[in-house]
């Protein structure tokens, strides 16, 4: 294998009292998109500020892109880029100013600078908007504003942090596809979500982050894999019925049966997708009106339930300390 | 480029919004090109165009940098003048070299609490992760205020032009005592970058730089001759940097001889910066 993107051993960050990031291993190969995926609060974005030389870890070692991050910080710096919900862009300013701004920053003269701003916006489809402040973009567009300033001299690996969190559904897709096309033209990402299913979208692998540790890590299939080979997802028609279906379902299919948030709703894992006809078949002599039932690969939250024993949606406000 | 190929092909067929997405995305990253990395004056210098920028777009911030000068000038012209030297235009020679000063002092200390809302907004994450030489997001903030504080100058000279103020210096006693005002002011919010970095609101860091400028101009000379004080407010009067400073500015202004207390002055500024220069930069490299 060529040289990794990042590896680290043993990355420890404490905060006062809190354990931020407590011993991260990754080795994480250049090309395609990497996901870190796990809760507020599990140590994803202090671990990227460490990578990116905004913090300095409290032990261990990493090397990106082949430096370390100690001791080469500004090589480092030369050659990553950040975006997220740290790393932002001056909201005072207009976009062109922005862009011009860390073109300037990066060495290109002026005019050089103009014309890579001009060119940036143009393909982020924010030429409209060049000499309006930042303050006054949707949210989408200043996710495009932010991630345009990233790439201003084109980095070998972006940090991207939770790109698309609080986005509208038609922005956080605009947002996918500029990851993909990005990824297409040869920059390797490293992405943090709490979505699960924006990590099962973009990320070749994931590694699945809690309190501070990695927990799993693979592709999403193999994640899946690992929790079973089907999900069962039942909901009946009226939700008095749902503990006669769960019992039911559990003395024929023998595995623990999950109430969902939805009143009407259970799920649960099963080894052997063939019984599931039997379970069909249970309910229907029971009388048990079904409104919905069905079998698939796990979603990503039933693999991050079966792997902490909580569900991804556990906040904590330690991230606000991280 | 095959992709690219058969939409040539086809002409009359849209392309979907993620292939022309990926194309301009293509050729926006296909440039490698790595300018040589610049020097720590022309990242400043860049910085400094940043924080125009922002009188630009955000002019009310000269508000304050018009506003005070005119209010204090006023204000303790008449309210002292009669009391302290018998007339206001006799007191106004006296006092407006040091009203210049306290002008740019009091406006120094927003410097803090911009540093601390840009930091809480994310943007220094961005200066910090880039491969420039540290300071120079700070150094070149300081740069842009300069504007700010040589606009407060001119409107404190003006006024008191207007109001009788004579300065026999001439132009170019005031244009040093300016000069040396700057000098001070850059060197003294190293200061208040510190505290921008140790506090955690701006509304702190602007309490705390009450707390510091309230002392050091009212406990000074801007606007009483010392030997009329209580002989251990002396003793601060006479240590205080601001002192100094408003002596070698009545000085450049009153065309008298200035260098003994132009170099107490410049040791100053040069100790302000290597004390709270580095402790700012400590604070920078780490916060967040």
């Amino acid at each position: 294998m060529a040289e990794l993107a990042i590896e680290t051993h043993a990355l420890v960050k404490r905060f006062k009292k809190t354990v931020a990031v407590d011993g991260i291993d990754l080795a994480i190969p250049r090309g395609g998109v990497h996901g870190f995926l796990g809760p507020n609060g599990a140590g994803k974005t202090t671990t990227i500020r460490m990578l990116a030389t905004l913090t300095k870890p409290d032990s261990g070692t990493a090397r990106v892109l082949g430096r370390d991050i100690m001791t080469e910080a500004n090589e480092v710096r030369r050659r990553v880029s950040l975006t997220g919900q740290f790393a932002s862009v001056d909201e005072d300013l207009t976009g062109a100013e922005n862009l011009r701004l860390i073109g300037r920053l990066f060495g290109y003269t002026g005019a050089r600078a103009t014309r890579r701003a001009d060119e940036l916006l143009s393909a982020f489809g924010l030429s409209d908007a060049r000499d309006k402040q930042v303050k006054k973009y949707s949210g989408g567009m200043r996710r495009r504003i932010d991630i345009a300033a990233s790439i201003v001299v084109t980095p070998e690996l972006l940090f991207l942090d939770e790109p698309t969190t609080g986005l509208d559904p038609r922005s956080r897709n605009e947002v996918w596809d500029i990851i993909r096309a990005m990824v297409s033209s040869g920059t390797t990402v490293l992405l943090t979500t709490q979505y699960l299913d924006e990590a099962d979208q973009l990320a070749d692998r994931i590694s699945v982050i809690d309190t501070g540790r990695v927990i799993a890590e693979g592709t999403s299939s193999e994640l899946k894999a690992r929790v079973g080979n089907g999900a069962l997802h039942v909901r009946v028609m009226h939700p008095a019925d749902r503990p006669r279906a769960s019992a039911v379902l559990a003395r024929v299919l023998h595995v623990e049966i999950r109430n969902e948030v939805d009143p009407a709703a259970v799920s649960a894992t099963v080894a052997d997708p063939a019984i599931v006809t039997a379970a069909l078949t249970a309910l229907a002599d029971e009388n048990i009106e079904l409104a919905q039932f069905s079998l698939g690969q796990p979603s990503l939250d039933e693999v991050f339930l079966a792997l902490t024993g909580h569900t991804s949606e556990s906040q904590t406000d330690e991230e606000a300390a991280a | 480029m095959t992709r690219l190929d058969k939409l040539d092909e086809r002409p009359d067929v849209v392309p979907a919004s993620a292939e022309s997405l990926a194309a301009a995305m293509r050729a926006a990253l296909a440039d490698v090109e790595r300018p040589n990395p610049p020097g720590p004056l022309s990242t400043s210098l860049t910085f400094g165009w940043r924080a125009l920028l922002k009188i630009k777009h955000v002019p009310e911030q000269l508000f304050d940098v018009t506003v005070f000068p005119v209010m204090f000038t006023l204000l303790f012209t008449f309210l002292f003048g009669g009391a302290i030297a018998g007339s206001v235009g006799g007191y106004l020679q006296y006092v407006l070299p040091g009203l210049l000063v306290q002008g740019v002092i009091m406006i120094t200390m927003y410097t803090g609490s911009t540093l601390r809302t840009d930091i809480d907004r994310g943007v220094f994450d961005r200066f910090r992760s880039l491969p420039i030489w540290r300071p120079s997001a700070l150094v070149g903030m300081l740069l842009g205020d300069a504007v700010r504080y040589t606009i407060s100058a001119a409107v404190t000279i003006s006024l008191g032009l207007a109001l009788g103020y004579r300065p026999e210096g001439g132009v170019a006693g005031v244009l040093m005592a300016v000069l040396l005002i700057l000098v001070f002011a850059f060197s003294f919010s190293w200061l208040w970058t510190f505290f921008a970095l140790v506090l955690r609101t701006p509304g702190a860091v602007m309490g705390v730089s009450m707390l510091v400028i309230t002392p050091l101009t009212f406990a000074s000379n801007i606007f009483i001759e010392p030997s009329t004080l209580p002989t251990w407010l002396q003793a601060f009067v006479e240590v205080n940097p601001v002192s100094h400073l408003v002596t070698a500015v009545r000085d450049f202004m009153g065309g008298m001889d200035a260098s003994g207390e132009l170099s107490i002055t410049l040791l100053w500024c040069a100790g302000l910066v290597a004390v709270f220069g580095p402790l700012t930069m400590i604070r920078y490299r780490t916060a967040g």
